[in-house]
């Protein structure tokens, strides 16, 4: 099964997630994500950080878990590649993420996300689950 | 599609309010026959459509030439709602808070400056940070924060970062007054101390220019333009701490629909009460990023001016480096306009749209208070920017509004695919552009095939009244993240 499928938008960029359960989903959402910004066979797991998220709902949840990423990775001037969600409910969310600082000489940062919207934001089960998310590049 | 457009003139479409339930006002869109179809090919229509749920809209949900797919508001989306009773949305003026171009002029030629381009494009980029995750050379406490927040481009005037005059020629002379730090979260703070002076990436560029075209000779002569000047233009924004800041008020916005029981077509319209503590709160937050942009666009311009003094040994001041205007084309501003006949405090949001302010409706101040306000469009690399100029019948339009740019028209994975960013570098090239870009597969993205033809929009705009065309910009040398 493919982890994630990038969304044509004229402005900015979206991306659809799979996964046979929610936590893949959003562990994918997150992988697809940083696949935007820098190539994850570059990035190495010498950092990790463990976060925790809450929202009101479990499309808020993915946004806001999102939106932790763009966060931690700016600040930390970092990038990520392995995303291990141990705990995950309708409202919140925890997870350990790995990767490390950002190195000019070793990654090529493709794209900077500012953030992610609520536009079209999207998670459905059919026959596996997927999740589509518009983010602001 | 849209199955019920009303062709208003040629320059202007209508989508009516009984098109869907719930909208208030209609929509309005600024555009030919042609821009309508680049309009229909994504989902930009639909937005428009959107915005006219927001409670408290006046008029209509506008929309300019340069209209394109965005998220909650389309890109060149204009919405004005009451102050009394209507709502404000962070999503009307979009992540990247008071995102604007500014201007300078010199007293040099073009062909004068050409055997030194090379050299001055490479200084440029050697001296102003750009791209992605790239701090700048400030790194700010949390008291001169505190200070550059509340005044803007005062603050860096203060610490020898501008010239006096610069402050008259920066929309509300470079501060918005209802700035309140205090409604910025820890997290802005952490991500906007150490990116001041830094340009960015995505469409943010430093651009050196070349005065091609003049159409009104008189404007052009109080702007200080003429033909074949070499002028800089820079375009960028609030950075990561613009960013954070939407991020935060989206999410307390989300709250207060839910809390209010209010159904909006897009989430990312998410709204509040202008009067409400969160309403009130957002605007002083977001005024702090308007501050922050401004004088971000400050701090480049000082080192911009720092290295044509290295390259060409002489003071800025002696090449005349001036500040022609700096306008922000993603801002919610508290303005007066006439409604049906009655003046109203209205808050207007534009979103990828420029204010264009005619003749006697600046500050009495303003140093172009009896002229009309100058717009500068930067357009894609490869073609042209423009300047333009409010006009009086633009009142009776959009609330005194254009457009921002030229509009993309293909996406960013797009034109990855079908532009090879080297080989548009070499072409530019021979054109006598000089490229300094910190990745080529970002050139590729910001690509000129990926933009519809500015000159195109501009011509538009003048067509619906909405501005005037003062000047033709041909970039010569472009700086991007």
């Amino acid at each position: 099964m493919k982890q994630f499928d990038i969304l044509e938008h004229t402005a900015d960029v979206g991306i659809v997630a799979y996964g046979k359960n929610l936590k893949e989903v959003f562990e994918n959402a997150a992988f697809g994500m940083f696949s935007l910004m820098v190539d994850p066979d570059t990035v190495e797991e010498k950092i990790s950080y463990e976060l925790k998220v809450e929202d009101e709902d479990r499309e808020g949840l993915l946004t806001e878990w999102l939106n932790e990423l763009i966060y931690v990775s700016e600040v930390h001037e970092a990038v990520f590649k392995r995303f291990m969600i141990t705990h995950l409910s309708e409202r919140s969310l925890i997870a350990k993420v790995y990767g490390e600082e950002i190195d000019l000489s070793r990654h090529q940062i493709k794209t900077q996300i500012k953030a992610c919207t609520y536009h079209e934001l999207k998670i459905e089960k059919n026959e596996i689950w997927s999740a589509r998310v518009i983010l602001d590049v | 599609m849209i199955t019920c457009l009303e062709k208003v003139s040629p320059y202007c479409f209508k989508i009516p309010e009984t098109y869907r339930e719930g909208m208030r006002v209609p929509g309005i869109i600024y555009v030919d026959e042609q821009l309508l179809k680049l309009a229909e090919n994504d989902k930009a229509l639909e937005q428009v459509i959107n915005v006219a749920f927001l409670p408290g809209i006046v008029k209509a949900s506008f929309a300019m030439p340069d209209i394109h797919w965005g998220y909650g508001f389309p890109i060149g989306g204009v919405a004005a709602t009451n102050v009394k009773d209507g709502f404000i949305s962070p999503g009307g003026v979009g992540f990247d808070i008071s995102c604007g171009v500014r201007l300078l002029r010199t007293n040099l030629v073009a062909c004068e400056v050409a055997p030194l381009l090379k050299e001055l494009m490479h200084e440029l980029s050697r001296n102003i940070p750009k791209g992605v995750g790239k701090h700048g050379k400030i790194s700010l406490d949390r008291k001169e924060m505190v200070g550059l927040l509340s005044m803007g481009v005062k603050w860096v005037l203060e610490q020898g970062y501008a010239w006096k005059d610069d402050i008259v020629y920066v929309e509300e002379k470079g501060c918005l007054s209802e700035a309140n730090p205090d409604k910025v979260s820890e997290r802005a703070f952490e991500r906007g101390h150490n990116q001041l002076g830094t340009l960015g990436s995505g469409n943010h560029f430093l651009e050196i220019q070349e005065v091609v075209e003049i159409y009104d000779k008189h404007v052009a002569e109080v702007f200080g333009l003429f033909k074949r000047q070499f002028v800089l233009m820079i375009h960028s924004g609030s950075r990561g701490f613009g960013h954070q800041i939407c991020t935060d008020y989206i999410k307390v916005m989300d709250r207060v629909v839910k809390k209010l029981g209010l159904e909006l077509p897009d989430r990312q319209l998410a709204c509040a009460p202008i009067s409400s503590p969160e309403g009130k709160d957002y605007y002083a937050a977001m005024a702090c990023a308007a501050n922050y942009a401004m004088a971000n666009r400050q701090f480049l311009t000082y080192w911009a001016r720092q290295s044509f003094e290295y390259i060409f040994k002489k003071s800025a001041e002696d090449l005349g480096m001036s500040l022609l205007y700096d306008v922000s084309h993603n801002l919610a501003k508290f303005e007066n306009h006439v409604v049906e006949g009655e003046e109203m405090r209205l808050c207007v949001h534009r979103k990828g749209a420029t204010r264009a302010f005619g003749p006697n409706l600046l500050p009495k101040d303003s140093p172009y208070y009896k002229i009309g306000q100058p717009v500068i469009i930067p357009g894609d690399m490869g073609r042209a920017s423009y300047i333009l100029i409010g006009t009086a019948e633009s009142e009776d339009e959009a609330f005194s509004s254009t457009c921002h740019g030229a509009g993309r028209v293909m996406s960013r994975t797009q034109a990855k695919k079908t532009i090879r960013g080297d080989e548009l570098k070499r072409e530019l090239a021979e054109k006598g552009a000089v490229i300094e870009a910190g990745h080529v597969s970002l050139l590729a993205e910001e690509a000129p095939a990926a933009y519809k033809d500015v000159s195109k929009v501009v011509d538009v705009c003048e067509g619906a009244k909405l501005s005037k065309k003062v000047a033709k910009l041909r970039p010569l040398g472009v700086l991007k993240g």
